[in-house]
């Protein structure tokens, strides 16, 4: 079926099926083969039992999922990747929520202050934790130094030494990085709000933590989802942040799957078995994203 | 009921100047439109009266109190926005009980506000609706009935009827002005659309520039403009304006009549009208073209059907107008001035 | 109207305070941001300069100089290691990454946005849902493809995969931005003789600007951020990216050249922020574009 246009020429590329399918089947079958093709691969190898050393794929069956299961560390990680991901996310919103309010505003200096909350995000993610591992050293702190110096402390706090700082470190770093780009999305969800509800509101006489509360916030929701899609998706599908950081210490504390994959998989050398942890992302990412979204679904807005 | 009254008030966005030094008082209870064109000032100053805006220099009083400096909320007005402003993410019933629960009222008193708030404007049934739900004649009685609750003593509203088609336009003008004479509420209004504000407005505040250049009823601004603007502003088509020997002078195009239908009424000024265009509309006739000795100047007659005289085109015609219709401006400010002699 | 019952310089007075307060804390909240984002880089700008006697003491002020300042650092940085050839790979890979995701994703984003397709809503899921599926879940056996198409220790390995990771984001972010220009457009064009093709090329293409230059930054952004791909696939210094390149030569064995690694940082995010912050406001149009009619 071609149609004609008004000079008269004939298109096949007219034709909005066959352009359909000639605008969109180089990155469908990219997607396929570089995506697709992996995943399964990766399926394939959590049910042999692949390594470095052996690199033939013998299927075992569910044996290296059960050896998987069995240890300890990859339940400790599967329980932190879900616990980071919730507790740094929720700060993200909060914080983000804040912070784009206040982009939003004019006030001098702004720029200046777009520019320095922009440095977490923008900086690699390996280059910026590596810079958090100087400043949660054992020794050479600088929050330490000026503690000591206000006289809060009097020895180090050992950061990265002891499983609660620790993971609170990670965390830390997770939302450090996270909230600059949730900001900004935050932010394009503030402008889109329409100026005439704000000067309803106005009129109407709420206060500002009653305007904040009972009308941005839920105007925003649909937008502080998206911010939380993106953030979750950053902190679980991340690897380097505990891995420079911590390598998943103090004793596996700060394990998570991304990690405990790489170390399984990479350095240890069973390739099965690091496919089978990381399977294991994706449930959690589903679950996370489907809770989301059905949160945001019901306080949807026209 | 309170009197709106702003003295010598101005606004400048940087180097803009968006209003020009404006004196206004309105009366008690009445209804006060501010018309102009995109641009003059009109929803600026309506926004300063508000509150949303702070003026650059002057007062602004209402119920004689200086209320500069105090927040929307305290001035105890309410006002109704282009886009109604509905809170999307709440019922009606939410939309109109916000202000009240910003003002800290009880919840069993304030849903005996909003019932009271619904009924007056005939929406009980929708008050668990959302507005997305409503048509935009509902929505604006649910603008209304939000912006009543608080019992406000001014009502500030800028162009609410642009966004409605033109059939629901006329049925909600109609409740507008029957709520407004019901209440008694000192209203201004802003519009563009200069047919509105003749039909709706006790006075008319005609803005231009930032200065308003008449203030007067619909009958003074129609028939007695203080300038060219107010005269070409009010008025479908505009006013015909002429230029004589060093002034502007004018008449309005169903004041220009076929000689002959009007001569008893006594003394009127003739021209010959070459006509080039009749455009026939029904219940009137618009005559295109020009007057002989003014041939730059494109000239519109309007007669009503009632006059049946038949009139040709690429012809010259007899017209004429009562001297006392017409109106003498300043060629170089606009302004009115008193009647000249038409020395032809 | 009765003014009587009411203290209107009062209510002035309060309303004036209330607002102080609200700039005071817009002002508080900004600074407070502000040096929570940023300390750890005014640390990396100091310590770049400093001396290593100076900085491995305890009790020194970290935020400041006691030995004098020095450039050995960048020395080292620029001269006994590969950093340059580390930010000309990026640079590559992010342009080859660009051109690649640009010449996949705008038709995807295209054909999605205008042309009415049954299956066109569950296809947008689509795409989002092959974003979920995480670098480190696919790298194993992605290192197994790279080797086996005989790509490993390449930049080529990094600019073929890494549209994996840009395309699905770039077409959803493009899909908004067509969603945002009018069809009468491309309509017109077409009735003025041209077909489809030439009608986007001509009329559309230039009105997508904003949303192209947000998927060049993108792309670049990832290039130089990306760590696992690339730590994967190449371990010859000559072909490594910024992410991995600086930490690997800059940290060896427990060996911290710690003035060199925070030497880089600021090198790479100042001038990556400055320009982020320049294209914000764009960026952020666009994004409600995306989002809102998404």
């Amino acid at each position: 079926m071609t149609t004609t246009t008004a000079a008269g020429k004939r298109y096949l590329s007219d034709n909005p099926r066959f352009l359909a399918a000639v605008f969109m089947s180089p990155a469908v079958i990219y997607i396929i083969a570089l995506v697709g093709f992996p995943f399964v691969l990766a399926i394939i190898y959590s049910f042999t039992n692949i390594s470095t050393g052996n690199p033939e794929l013998n299927f075992v069956g569910l044996e290296t999922f059960r050896r998987v299961l069995a240890d300890p560390v990859f339940r400790e990680a599967l329980w932190n990747t879900f616990l980071f991901a919730v507790i740094a996310n929720l700060l993200v919103v909060v914080l983000a929520t804040a912070l784009a309010e206040v982009l939003v505003k004019d006030f001098k200096g702004k720029w200046l202050v777009r520019f320095l909350v922009l440095l977490p995000w923008v900086a690699p993610v390996s280059l910026a934790t590596i810079t958090w591992l100087w400043t949660l050293d054992s020794i050479f702190s600088p929050i330490d130094w000026v503690l000591r110096e206000l006289g809060l402390i009097t020895e180090n706090m050992y950061w990265l030494g002891r499983p609660g700082s620790a993971m609170g470190s990670v965390i830390a770093v997770q939302v450090w990085r996270i909230v600059p780009l949730a900001a900004v999305i935050v932010m394009a969800g503030l402008i889109a709000i329409p100026s005439e509800i704000n000067d309803a509101v106005a009129v109407d006489g709420a206060g500002s933590w009653r305007k904040r509360f009972q009308v941005t916030i839920p105007l925003l929701a649909p937008i502080i989802a998206v911010a939380v899609l993106f953030g979750v998706i950053l902190t679980i599908s991340d690897m380097s942040v505990v891995y420079v950081l911590t390598r998943g210490g103090p004793t596996n504390s700060t394990q998570v799957l991304s990690t405990w994959a790489f170390i399984k998989g990479i350095e240890g050398g069973a390739l099965g078995q690091g496919a089978a942890v990381a399977l294991f992302l994706l449930p959690v990412l589903i679950g996370i994203t489907a809770v989301v979204l059905r949160l945001a679904r019901r306080r949807e807005v026209l | 009921m309170a009197v709106v009254e702003v003295r010598g008030l101005r606004k400048e966005f940087g180097d803009v100047v968006a209003v020009d030094g404006v004196d206004l008082r309105s009366e008690e209870g009445e209804f006060l439109v501010l018309l102009g064109p995109s641009g003059c000032g009109k929803t600026t100053l309506l926004r300063m009266i508000a509150g949303l805006e702070q003026p650059t220099d002057g007062e602004i009083l209402l119920g004689d109190e200086n209320v500069i400096g105090l927040p929307p909320r305290a001035r105890r007005i309410a006002m109704v926005f282009q886009s109604y402003a509905l809170y999307p993410h709440m019922t009606v019933a939410g939309n109109i009980a916000f202000p009240l629960k910003a003002q800290g009222t009880d919840p069993a008193e304030r849903s005996a506000k909003v019932q009271w708030a619904a009924e007056l404007f005939g929406i009980e049934r929708l008050l668990h609706r959302r507005p997305r739900q409503l048509s935009g004649g509902e929505r604006q009685r649910v603008a209304l009935a939000r912006a009543l609750v608080r019992e406000p003593t001014v009502f500030l509203l800028d162009e609410p009827l642009s966004n409605l088609d033109a059939k629901l336009r006329a049925a909600a003008r109609d409740d507008l002005m029957e709520f407004q004479r019901r209440i008694g509420i000192t209203t201004i209004y802003v519009t563009h659309d200069q047919v509105e504000a003749m039909g709706m407005g006790d006075r008319i505040a005609v803005m231009n520039h930032g200065r308003v250049r008449q203030l007067g009823t619909p009958e003074e601004v129609y028939h007695h403009p203080a300038d060219v603007f107010v005269a070409q502003f009010l008025g479908s088509p505009p006013m015909n304006l002429l230029e004589s020997t060093n002034f502007l002078f004018g008449f309005r195009p169903e004041q220009f009549l076929p000689e002959g239908i009007a001569d008893h009424e006594g003394d009127r000024e003739p021209f010959t009208f070459h006509v080039n265009r009749i455009e026939y509309l029904g219940s009137e006739r618009y005559l295109y073209g020009h007057i002989r000795g003014y041939d730059e100047t494109k000239i519109i007659a309007m007669l009503p059907a009632t006059v049946t005289l038949p009139i040709s085109i690429d012809q010259d015609h007899k017209f004429s107008v009562a001297r006392n219709q017409l109106r003498f401006f300043n060629r170089d400010d606009g302004n009115k001035i008193r009647p000249q002699n038409l020395n032809r | 109207m009765t003014w009587q019952d009411t203290d209107v310089p009062a209510l002035r007075r309060k309303a004036e305070r209330r607002h102080k307060m609200g700039r005071f804390g817009t002002y508080t909240v900004a600074i407070l941001f502000a040096f929570l984002a940023a300390f750890p880089f005014s640390w990396a700008l100091i310590s770049m300069f400093k001396q290593s006697n100076d900085l491995y003491v305890k009790d020194n002020n970290p935020f400041w100089f006691n030995e004098p300042p020095t450039l050995e650092h960048l020395r080292l940085l620029f001269l006994d290691t590969n950093y340059l050839t580390f930010i000309r790979n990026t640079l590559v890979v992010g342009l080859a990454v660009t051109l690649i995701t640009l010449a996949l994703a705008l038709p995807v984003a295209y054909a999605l946005a205008r042309l009415r397709l049954r299956w066109g809503e569950r296809m947008g899921i689509a795409i989002f849902l092959v974003y979920l599926i995480p670098p480190t879940l696919l790298f194993i056996p992605m290192t197994r493809v790279i080797n086996y198409l005989g790509l490993q220790e390449s930049l080529w390995a990094l600019i073929l995969v890494y549209p994996t990771i840009t395309i699905p984001i770039s077409a959803w972010l493009l899909m908004g931005f067509f969603k945002g220009i009018p069809m009468d457009l491309e309509e017109q064009a077409m009735v003025d003789g041209h077909s489809r093709i030439g009608a986007i090329g001509r009329v559309v293409l230039p009105l997508m600007f904003p949303g192209i230059i947000a998927v060049v930054v993108f792309a670049f952004t990832l290039s130089a951020h990306e760590f696992i791909y690339a730590l994967a696939f190449n371990k010859s210094s000559a072909v490594k990216t910024i992410a991995t390149g600086v930490p690997t030569e800059l940290v060896r064995g427990d060996v911290f050249f710690w003035q060199s690694l925070q030497a880089a940082v600021i090198l790479i995010a100042v001038p990556i922020a400055l320009i982020f912050n320049a294209f914000l406001d764009r960026f952020i149009t666009g994004f409600t574009m995306g989002a809102v009619k998404g």
